[in-house]
């Protein structure tokens, strides 16, 4: 029993030979050999109940087709997917699937990412069969941000599930039996104050559960996909940006052991809006007397250089920790360069915390923004208070990253000698800056986010900044080497790099390192409520 | 003729008492010798008595006929790490089955003295007598024998002296169908869903409450204390040598006299018809007869001439199952009796697997349809190909169970179903 970890089972899934620990469903060994298996009912984040029948196949030497989603490999088996049996049985399935199925694809928002009708395109029969009525059951609203149309439902129970086993909130259930059987609430209890309730669209394997939010809102073949980070807590979920025509359509979990498992909050989920806001900023302006004066970015900055090098009394730096690593990393050497006090920033943070029972990595932390914790690498001082007002004043020299400054007077900073405020949007305060520098969002540029444990994670650019936006990391890289120190980085993996080079805690690391599950900070992990303070 | 009826080819082991309502009192039924067996029992080693039952050769009666002894020698026989159940499955509601009602009505001491038995030899503390919600009257009757059995220090702690505590609990189901499969039986036992579970696990390794189980037939644990009381020689004397004993053949539809008759298994099908039951009513001809409750094939009457025993049924393409005998006779519409017998299955499906679930009702449809006249000769082809998919593909044998009979019947009266598709015969069936 002490190598129990260590035993493996060898077996041929089609002729491909797989060792595998000893343990293994035939589905995840079948993975391991590069072979899929088509299922409904097994999610590998749920449990498995085996009851949908798509991924029977034959085991040589058993009398019946096996289930693979819960049957273990054993040593020497010998197992086909693609065998006639198997075929057959698929067809057969995939037939019943489909004989009270509405095949309303043309209008169903799960179309073209839709399971059934994936599987069926592949392996189902041709035509129906069947000449009799429908069973017709219709829709329901499940409250929260579901919608349920029990049509085109196929009874594998995921949703039942993941409420009951990873939210361990037990709101949903079969009804009724055998052919009438049908996914519903209790009662009028709805979903509503379930708060990790939309996962259950995700892992719907067809149209049956829809999200109010994207309710026929884009076909899902038209939307552009960018694996992403979440930025709306600090436990940084790995996330899918789906957008069209350069609007963010919806946000959806990116599978992520360490962090996120499969799934996201829908608090965070629902936060994308602020990403197409189109008051943004469009170019650089700079200050003319009263009026700001919109200008190409060459003239700008090096006016803006030129300001710099001229700089009397305290330099002050804030950043925000809704900006990369990078960005926040380059501007706090800017402050050291420029001998700035302190870097501060300013966060918003929740009362509580919100766990997933079922996977209590995950929770939708106290700290309502993606980076503290890397602000907080950087040596960056969080002030104000936990609506992320306050704590900041005006100095001689000001230089703002990101915070929109929205609650503070608008008079803010008029006396400043010099007031540069790098940001997305211009909120009254930011109006008295001398340079106003137009960056791009976290989802608009590539970058990396640090998250509540120290976990340092990469997100690609998912829409087009303004055509004059830039990269924070770029401006404040090619100012820093107009201040003579270092040549301006090429691209976000030589700006981190830079940030690396000027920083302990990201010594060493590089987007290679990173990959696509992240990597740690270079300090001691210390996991907090509500990320570094 | 007062019920039940008896008949002098009869061999009356577990049906001794039957019509002596004295006998559901402690009193009465040890004038049968009732408990006799239990205190022999308790005196032997769990693994004698499991050896003695294998002995005997005694099948279990609830359809599948696995012989019991070697059921029970599955259950470990390690006794202190953590509890054992014995879940005696009451929940008798297979379309023409009414042999356990009726041993529950009349005898049912024989039944807790043969669980208690069966739960001492697998080391159990606890017995589960698992009832269909809809036997109203069995359920008052076993739940007083239970309590008389406790009153008399049988059941409980310390059952007559011997030290040995073993505690009977009645628990009445819903009234689900699917509540008779084994495992669905546990789920509904614990409070979910009544569906079936996959196995593995088995149930001795992972059953009821996740821990080891054995589940036995009423009648099974029934004849439990006359083998133990008479000796495995004595029981292995009657029936055939594969199928030892006696069986309870229930027997409905269009006999002269209906009812239940305990017979040596291997026992003449003719026989039980013609002779045992007064043969077919009305002098009308034989048509078909359903062997072993609905969920087996239908022989047709010239298939008729079998032996009733495990092997024999099975070697003539059906399934002894509950010998629960339904007789047609000719002027029965087998596509109305087939058709009746898939909206059974249709509604009592569970519904977690989808051939089933979605298998079951097509095939009521396409049976509906057929019955009314609008069938089409493709409808057979589609009947038979959606159960195919309905068989050996599900996680218990509810959908098999539906597409036998439909199968079979196609296979032996296809010239009825062409007839009904061109309109030939009557629409107006006599009776089911």
């Amino acid at each position: 029993m002490a190598n129990e970890q260590t035993d493996s089972v060898t077996c041929r899934i089609n002729g491909i030979e797989v060792t595998v620990p000893k343990g293994t469903r035939i589905i995840e060994a079948a993975e391991q050999a590069g072979i899929g298996i088509a299922h409904y009912c097994y999610h590998p984040g749920l449990s498995a109940p085996a009851m949908c029948r798509m991924c029977l196949v034959e085991v040589e030497g058993a009398p019946k087709l096996q289930p693979a989603c819960v049957t273990t490999v054993a040593e020497g088996n010998n197992i086909l997917t693609e065998s006639e049996r198997a075929l057959e049985s698929r067809k057969g399935t995939l037939e019943f699937y489909l004989i009270n199925h509405p095949l309303d694809c043309p209008v169903c928002d799960k179309s073209g990412e839709c399971r059934l009708q994936d599987f069926v395109h592949a392996e189902g029969p041709k035509h129906g069969r069947l000449l009799d009525a429908k069973v017709i059951f219709g829709q329901d609203d499940f409250g929260g941000n579901i919608l349920y149309d029990g049509d085109r439902c196929i009874m594998c129970t995921r949703c039942v599930r993941f409420m009951r086993e990873v939210a361990k909130d037990d709101l949903l259930g079969v009804v009724q039996r055998g052919h009438r059987s049908v996914i519903d609430t209790f009662f009028e209890q709805g979903l509503d104050d379930s708060p990790f309730h939309t996962n259950i669209i995700d892992i719907c394997p067809v149209g049956a559960l829809l999200d109010k939010d994207f309710l026929h809102k884009a076909r899902v073949w038209d939307l552009d996909h960018t694996p992403s980070i979440c930025p709306n807590c600090s436990q940084g979920c790995n996330i899918r940006i789906d957008t069209r025509d350069n609007i963010v359509q919806r946000l959806r979990p990116r599978a992520n052991p360490d962090v996120n498992s499969y799934w996201m909050c829908d608090y965070g989920r629902h936060q994308y809006e602020w990403m197409n806001a189109s008051d943004r900023i469009e170019a650089p302006l700079v200050r003319a007397g009263d009026r700001l004066v919109a200008q190409n970015w060459q003239p700008t900055i090096l006016a803006l250089l030129e300001q710099l090098k001229q700089r009397a009394g305290s330099v002050r730096v804030v950043g925000s920790p809704m900006q990369s690593n990078e960005d926040n990393g380059l501007l706090a050497r800017l402050g050291s360069v420029l001998g700035a006090t302190t870097p501060v920033y300013r966060s918003t943070r929740a009362a509580d915390e919100v766990v997933l029972p079922g996977f209590p990595k995950l929770a939708r932390r106290r700290e309502l923004a993606a980076n503290g914790r890397g602000l907080e690498a950087l040596g960056f001082d969080r002030v104000g208070d936990d609506r992320g007002q306050g704590g900041v004043t005006a100095t001689d020299v000001l230089i703002v990253l990101g915070d929109e400054l929205a609650d503070l007077p608008a008079d803010f900073g008029r006396d400043a000698s010099l007031f540069v405020y790098l940001g997305h949007r211009l909120q009254p305060a930011a109006r008295n800056a001398h340079f106003v520098l137009p960056v791009s969002t976290f989802a608009e540029q590539e970058g990396t986010f640090t998250n509540f444990e120290g976990r340092v994670q990469r997100f690609w650019p998912a829409l087009q900044p303004p055509p004059l936006a830039r990269p924070a990391w770029q401006v404040l890289g090619v100012l820093l080497a107009g201040l003579d120190d270092g040549p301006a980085p090429a691209d976000a993996a030589n700006a981190f790099l830079r940030v690396g080079s000027h920083f302990d805690t990201f010594a060493g690391l590089t987007y290679e390192m990173i990959g696509t599950r992240g990597a740690l900070l270079n300090e001691p992990v210390a996991i907090g409520a509500g990320g570094g303070d | 003729m007062a019920y039940p009826f008896k008949h002098e080819r009869e061999t009356r082991v577990l049906t001794e008492a039957f019509g002596d309502p004295a006998a559901r009192t402690i009193e009465g039924w040890k004038k049968y010798g009732g408990y006799e067996a239990l205190r022999q029992a308790l005196g032997m080693s769990p693994n004698d008595v499991i050896e003695v039952v294998k002995a005997s050769g005694l099948r279990g009666r609830g359809g599948a006929g696995f012989p019991t002894g070697v059921k029970w020698s599955f259950m470990p026989k390690d006794d202190s790490r953590q509890p054992h159940y014995l879940l005696i499955n009451a929940d008798e509601s297979e379309p023409g089955a009414f042999k356990d009602r009726e041993l529950l009505r009349w005898t049912p001491h024989q039944v807790i003295e043969g669980a208690l038995i069966g739960a001492h030899a697998i080391r159990a503390k606890h017995v589960y007598i698992y009832m269909r919600g809809e036997f109203f009257e069995p359920a008052q009757i076993v739940g007083r024998a239970i309590e008389e059995a406790y009153e008399a220090g049988i059941a409980g702690a310390d059952m007559m002296g011997s030290g040995i505590g073993i505690d009977i609990t009645l628990h009445i189901g819903a009234g689900a169908y699917i509540c008779g499969e084994e495992t669905g039986l546990m789920n509904s036992l614990e409070g979910r869903r009544g569906q079936p579970r996959i196995k593995p696990p088995f149930p001795a390794v992972m059953g009821a409450f996740s821990r080891p189980t054995t589940i036995n037939n009423v009648e099974t644990v029934s004849a439990v204390p006359h083998i133990l009381r008479r000796g495995p020689e004595w029981y292995k004397s009657m029936g055939t040598e594969k199928s030892p004993g006696t069986k309870l053949f229930n027997v409905s539809g269009h006999v002269v006299r209906r009812g239940n008759y305990e017979l040596p298994l291997g026992f003449p099908l003719k026989d039980l018809i013609y002779d045992v039951c007064g043969g077919i009513r009305d002098g009308r001809e034989l048509k078909a007869v359903i062997p072993g409750g609905s969920s087996v094939p239908i022989l047709a009457a010239k298939e008729c001439d079998i032996a009733l025993d495990y092997e024999s049924v099975a070697a003539a393409g059906s399934m002894l199952g509950t010998a629960s005998v339904i007789v047609m006779d000719d002027r029965t519409d087998i596509i109305r009796a087939v058709r009746r017998m898939v909206e059974f299955y249709s509604h009592e499906s569970c519904g977690q697997c989808t051939p089933c679930r979605e298998g079951t009702e097509w095939t009521a449809k396409i049976m509906r349809r057929i019955e009314a006249g609008e069938g089409t000769v493709e409808d057979l082809d589609t009947l038979l190909d959606v159960g195919r998919n309905m068989t050996g593909t599900t996680i218990c044998v509810l959908s098999d169970s539906c597409a036998a009979p439909v199968a079979s019947s196609i296979a032996k009266f296809r010239d009825e179903y062409m007839a009904r598709m061109r309109r030939e015969a009557p629409i107006d069936a006599l009776t089911v």
